[in-house]
């Protein structure tokens, strides 16, 4: 049972095959189990899941059920859970209980989805390999001394472990792709906009998006339904129509032009990766699409754009965070000045106090004309490669990570080597642009992840991509050893 | 030698708007502390702002009541710093594109003269809490009651060139705010502030000083004294050979004196950058046209129309236009009692507002009613009463005795006008002095008076003035 699909499982709750509670059981003691060895949650509220478990089987009763009623879900630990610690990953939030829920987090709750746990995640979402985490790092379920990727490592690893059946992530370079191409799973970011970012732990906020981790285009399509649409309490939230994500995921791939940027398959691609690639396309050419090669010419100074507006935006954020009215604050403070510095250098770990002082030296005075304004016009510019690139094709793919998971420990030394690691996916973040990864193969039996990218709001076209490939494969349907 | 006083005032107008201009959080003010503060103003993780539109509409009017241009797109940006009364560590505040552009202000400066004070820009951005440092035992209380209430920031040019003239502009803008309805102009409350910024240069130099910006004035008479003093103080420093550094000074008005609070050196970085939270702010034509329809006459218009309309003195329309429920009185009164405007002019101003005055009331808070007013000026006007009487029948109505005809009726106080009861006390007055009817009809004029006198107190002044003056003259010519 617990390695059915949402889909699956909504079939099997409508048809009385499995009531809410013996699911969600089943899944809090593969939790149980497995979870020492994986560290993917960060909270497991099994008293509360089975609470809500019993009130969806009830309200199944009734016949109010919706597609979600009942099924088992995590929230990444960024998402705010009244009256649950919200951790952010970080000491500073260790015993931080949220007195509300986030906008995504009441959608879940009304679509009436039960919240086994809170997964783990990198500090603050700041890292690519889940190792900033306080609470340590996630282990990839396809190799435990290999990383499952970040920053949402902790809802990648527990989809692929079938400890979920599904969990939000967020991404602001990569995070939900990322890891969900490290671990084998599907992982949409939506467009900038699409998902409200209401309650959802601020770290690069013009960057940050939610969005869904899955197994399938499908079930991603089903939780698309319930998270996308306009916030009032978001005011960068669009007010754009929201569709039915799963009625065009049959849709036909003859005539789908795929462009393919060159600068996605030149040096630093594992070969390996690389091989993995060209074969799924080569699927897509079988299913009638035309592949074109084009240019993203901006591509290489995504990450140093990157690099300043993230931490720029990020040093501001994180301002709250002083010791004042919640989260850590230090041991009997002589002055002011003592309890900001201490409170905030205790509860910080290095790679998010890296990024506040490269955000914070690029926004002083004297040099943000020359880093902040810079990487906007670099972000503008990237903006039109993509705009460029879509009068020609209809979704340009590529590799989600240049190699599948690396050892824990193995870049943490080397910071830039990690930032590296977010090449492929970053620029999306930067043009706002929807991404997906979906399993495409593996290497060395680590899974690779094929990224898709989209124009504004093309979500249903990628799901249907994204769809169309999984009817013809199985990658997504593999399971890890000893899982 | 000849010093000239150049300052510029950056004045801060909190926005009348029930609710927090990020926030859903109530405004109001002198709540317990921290009652007032949601999670969006205690800047729990994950809250972000959402733009309380009032506020939009309101710098809008501010900028069309001093002709500046609007600007279509404007930017809300983060000024960074910390401190236990910012909740954020930012302060959402607008810098490089402001709502309100370039515009100026008639000011009516001692002499009676205009003068126009340019307006650099002005711009929206939220308030912090409140730090107490008193009755906490030597640690500091937070209150953020405060935190998020709406802000226009108004940034005058370095046009003044004194104290009083910064006090004119001061009182002008004042005034504006509270005819517009977006600011209740209450100083003590500190919803109406103003910082500002001080030099002094020798009268041949077309350079500016070094400028010293001045905060903590929160009153007329304190904005007049910490300049005052400061530019005593600079002149003093530059006359014994030294120089101003720039600065930022405090006033301390049990003191009278500024004192230093912190350098230019040790100014804070704010490190501004647009905020990411929210989408520039862009006001259309549309929305410019329904606010200019909503807008009142200006103070300025109005004194123009008093002046021609009801025939008033400069002096008069100024008094009478300070604030706009002042001037709408005096209109009412105008209109119910048909009576003549100099004359309702001369009871608001005096009578009326003696009263308010010494009961430290507003005119909004007048225990006497335009209707009331207007009865009584009725009154006088139809010689039911005299000038002199309406003052005792004033009182009465001041001290909630009942209506106006009631309480002439009941106090007797009505005019006597019927000749015939005249002319037999004249006679009884004049047969009752001989002495001085002699004095007089010998040529002693001023005796006239003493006569008048003695028939007003024999009738309890209730004598119309002009019938016994005019029978008052036959009788005692003989």
């Amino acid at each position: 049972m617990v390695y059915k699909t949402i889909a699956e499982l909504s079939q099997d709750l409508a048809n009385k095959k499995i009531s809410s509670v013996e699911l969600t059981q089943q899944f809090l003691d593969r939790i149980e189990r497995f979870d020492k060895s994986l560290n993917s949650f960060i909270t497991v509220t099994a008293d509360q899941a089975l609470a809500e478990a019993k009130n969806a089987d009830a309200q199944r009763a009734k016949g109010e059920a919706g597609p979600l009623t009942g099924i088992p879900f995590a929230q990444k630990d960024i998402f705010c859970t009244q009256g649950v610690k919200t951790s952010c990953g970080s000491k500073m939030l260790d015993n931080y209980i949220s007195p509300y829920d986030a906008t995504v987090v009441k959608q879940f709750k009304k679509a009436g989805t039960v919240l086994l746990g809170k997964t783990n995640m990198d500090e603050f979402a700041m890292g690519s390999s889940n190792e900033t985490s306080y609470y340590g790092p996630v282990k990839n379920p396809w190799n435990l001394e290999t990383v499952a990727g970040g920053s949402s490592g902790g809802s990648a690893a527990a989809v692929a472990a079938y400890l979920t059946p599904a969990a939000t992530g967020t991404d602001t370079g990569g995070s939900i792709r990322q890891p969900a191409s490290l671990c084998g799973i599907s992982g949409l970011k939506p467009t900038y906009g699409r998902v409200s970012r209401y309650g959802m732990i601020a770290y690069a906020s013009s960057l940050d998006q939610g969005g869904p981790m899955a197994r399938t285009a499908e079930d991603i399509a089903l939780l698309m339904n319930t998270m996308a649409g306009f916030d009032t309490n978001d005011s960068t939230s669009i007010d754009y129509p929201v569709p039915d994500y799963t009625s065009t995921l049959n849709d036909s791939m003859k005539g789908l032009r795929i462009g393919l940027p060159k600068e996605f398959f030149g040096a630093g691609l594992e070969k390996g990766v690389e091989e993995a690639i060209q074969a799924a396309i080569k699927e897509y050419e079988k299913l009638g699409a035309t592949i074109h090669e084009i240019s993203l010419p901006h591509s290489a100074l995504s990450i140093p754009a990157y690099y300043v507006i993230a931490p720029a935006e990020c040093s501001s954020n994180l301002a709250r965070y002083d010791g004042v009215r919640f989260g850590h604050r230090c041991k009997e403070p002589k002055d002011l000045e003592d309890l900001y510095k201490r409170s905030r250098s205790e509860g910080f770990g290095p790679e998010v106090t890296r990024r506040i002082m490269i955000g914070t030296y690029a926004l002083s005075a004297g040099y943000y004309d020359a880093y902040y304004l810079k990487a906007q016009k670099i972000r503008g510019l990237i903006r039109e490669d993509f705009s460029n690139a879509f009068d020609n094709v209809d979704v340009i793919m590529g590799p989600t990570s240049p190699t599948p998971a690396f050892k824990i420990g193995a870049k943490t030394d080397d910071p830039i080597s990690m930032y590296l690691s977010d090449i492929y996916t970053i620029a999306v973040n930067l043009a706002g642009l929807p991404g997906m990864s979906i399993p495409a193969g593996f290497v060395s039996d680590l899974p690779v992840g094929l990224q898709l990218i989209g124009d504004i709001f093309q979500e249903p076209r990628l799901l249907n991509i994204a769809h169309s490939y999984q009817k013809v494969t199985d990658w997504h349907t593999r399971i890890p050893k000893g899982f | 030698m000849e010093w000239e006083t150049v300052i510029g005032l950056e004045i801060h107008a909190q926005l009348r708007t029930k609710s927090k201009i990020f926030s859903g959080a109530a405004t109001e003010y002198g709540a317990e502390p921290n009652t007032q503060a949601c999670a969006v103003d205690l800047a729990f993780p994950g809250v972000l702002p959402v733009l309380n539109e009032e506020v939009v509409r309101m710098a809008i009017k501010f900028g069309l009541g001093v002709s500046a241009e609007i600007s279509p797109k404007s930017v809300f940006a983060r000024k960074n710093y910390f401190y236990p009364d910012l909740p954020k560590g930012y302060q959402i505040s607008q810098f490089e594109l402001p709502i309100v552009g370039k515009g100026h202000i008639e000011v009516q400066l001692e002499d009676g003269t205009f003068k126009r004070i340019n307006i650099t820009r002005a711009h929206l951005e939220e308030d912090a809490g409140k730090s107490l440092h008193e009755d906490f035992h030597g640690l500091s209380g937070i209150d953020l009651n405060r935190a998020g209430t709406p802000l226009l920031e108004i940034v005058s040019e370095p046009d003044m060139r004194s104290a009083k003239e910064a006090v004119a502009y001061l009182k002008a803008i004042h005034s504006l705010v509270r005819y517009l309805e977006i600011c209740d102009g209450n100083m003590q409350e500190g919803s109406f502030r103003c910082d500002a910024n001080v030099s002094v240069r020798r009268k041949s130099d077309s350079k500016l000083g070094t400028r010293c910006e001045l905060k903590n004035i929160n009153s007329f008479r304190y904005v007049e004294r910490a300049i005052n003093y400061e530019v005593e103080r600079q002149i003093s420093v530059i006359e014994a050979g030294g120089t101003i550094s720039q600065e930022t000074r405090l006033y301390d008005p049990d003191k009278n004196e500024t004192r230093t609070m912190r350098s230019k050196e040790e100014a804070n970085d704010y490190r501004y950058f647009p905020d990411p939270d929210l989408l520039p702010l862009v006001v259309t034509n549309s929305m410019i046209l329904a606010v200019q329809d909503d807008m009142p006459e200006l103070p300025g218009q109005k004194r123009e129309r008093f002046m021609t309309q009801y025939a008033l003195t400069a002096y008069d329309a100024d008094l009478l236009v300070t604030s706009r429920a002042l001037a709408m009185y005096f209109e009412t009164v105008v209109k119910e009692s048909k009576a003549q405007p100099k004359l309702t002019a001369n009871w608001i101003m005096g009578d009326l507002s003696g009263a308010l005055n010494k009961a430290n009331l507003d005119i909004t808070e007048s225990p006497v009613a335009t209707t009331q007013l207007a009865k009584l000026l009725q009154r006088i006007e139809d010689n039911t009463i005299s000038g002199k009487i309406a003052k005792t029948v004033f009182e009465a109505m001041w001290n909630n005795e009942g209506d106006v005809d009631e309480i002439i009726d009941k106090q007797g106080l009505k005019q006597v006008t019927d000749s015939g009861a005249i002319e037999s006390l004249v006679a009884k007055i004049i047969a009752d002095n001989p002495e001085q009817v002699a004095d007089y009809r010998s040529g002693k004029d001023k005796l006239f008076g003493f006569f008048v006198g003695q028939a007003m107190k024999a009738s309890g002044g209730k004598l119309n003035p002009q019938q016994l003056n005019q029978l008052l003259k036959e009788k005692l010519a003989g």
